[in-house]
């Protein structure tokens, strides 16, 4: 199965539209997709879910043979954190598809540290979930830098 | 070993908006749990799902640029919950309501601690610049983006950037 989710705070049809149209090559594979409200596209491949709970958001990415989400930072460290793989398809803000383009930035610093694949067009998206790359588990610590340094100053 | 209590603990405000905010700055918490008194502030209530049994959880109401005016409600809430939390200082990993949250306590005199998300890997956030000249400290969690305001001590995910 493969598990899609564009969050839920405003939609990303681009992102659903592009996985329909790859969708018949994929071998009958399931899409689930989380899609937020407001989508205005209604994708023919892809059973869709406006907005999950935490658990059946948790259950969704454990599921899943791979995940492609849009560069938001709860669904890549829920993600990385299951060990799944993910493919990371960013909001472009010059589409009107968020405030900023810091979601291009985010999938590029993440794919440099070999974390995640990024996609930006379907051809893209068809390589990354034909053959997808060596899953990246991160620790579920932080920095123990980061620990000592806000421990020492907030005491 | 001698462990206080968690009352006599300093007590510390952790706030953020619901997502990945508010996923980061578990992260957070949970690493300063043995030395703090935590009490927890977000934008919804599906966030009491996260957070350890018994914490305290306050909510305030979510909003950004395009609904500015919804701010107003919004630092009603958090003087509420500043006053009855009284912590001894907050740590915010955004967003705006965050950044709403941090300059209230600065003027009631707690210590104040801004940590841009790591979604900003290229620029701080807009409310991380602001912060920046209110917070006591503002960290970033990309080191190319330190400068002398902000800080870089690692990151929530304990990222290696020198393996890049």
């Amino acid at each position: 199965m493969i598990f899609v989710t564009v969050g839920t705070q405003e939609p990303f049809d681009r992102l659903l539209r592009t996985l329909d149209q790859i969708a018949p090559t994929l071998k009958g594979e399931e899409i689930i997709a989380q899609t937020g409200a407001g989508a205005s596209y209604t994708p023919q491949h892809i059973t869709t879910i406006e907005k999950l709970t935490t658990d059946e958001f948790d259950t969704f990415i454990s599921r899943a043979r791979i995940v492609v989400a849009h560069a938001g930072m709860g669904t890549i460290i829920t993600t990385l954190t299951k060990g799944k793989a993910l493919i990371v398809f960013p909001r472009i803000a010059a589409l009107g598809e968020h405030r900023n383009e810091h979601q291009l930035a985010t999938a590029q610093q993440f794919s440099s540290l070999n974390m995640v694949q990024v996609a930006t067009n379907a051809d893209e998206l068809l390589a990354a979930l034909s053959a997808p790359a060596p899953t990246a588990t991160i620790s579920d610590q932080i920095s123990p830098t980061l620990r000592n340094d806000l421990t020492d100053f907030l005491r | 070993m001698n462990t206080p209590t968690v009352e006599s603990r300093p007590r510390l405000l952790a706030a953020a908006s619901f997502g990945g905010h508010w996923i980061q700055l578990l992260r957070i918490a949970k690493a300063l749990e043995p030395d703090f008194n935590i009490h927890y502030l977000s934008t919804d209530p599906r966030a009491a799902a996260l957070i350890p049994d018994g914490a305290k959880l306050h909510i305030v109401g979510d909003f950004n640029r395009k609904n500015i005016m919804r701010a107003f409600k919004s630092a009603a809430q958090a003087i509420t919950a500043l006053v009855k939390t009284r912590p001894h200082a907050v740590v915010t990993t955004g967003a705006a309501p965050g950044l709403v949250l941090l300059t209230l306590a600065r003027l009631m005199g707690c210590k104040t601690v801004w940590i841009d998300s790591i979604a900003n890997a290229a620029e701080l956030s807009g409310s991380g610049r602001i912060a920046k000249k209110i917070a006591h400290r503002c960290y970033t969690q990309w080191p190319a983006l330190a400068t002398d305001g902000v800080r870089y001590s690692g990151n929530v995910l304990n990222l290696n950037h020198s393996t890049k």
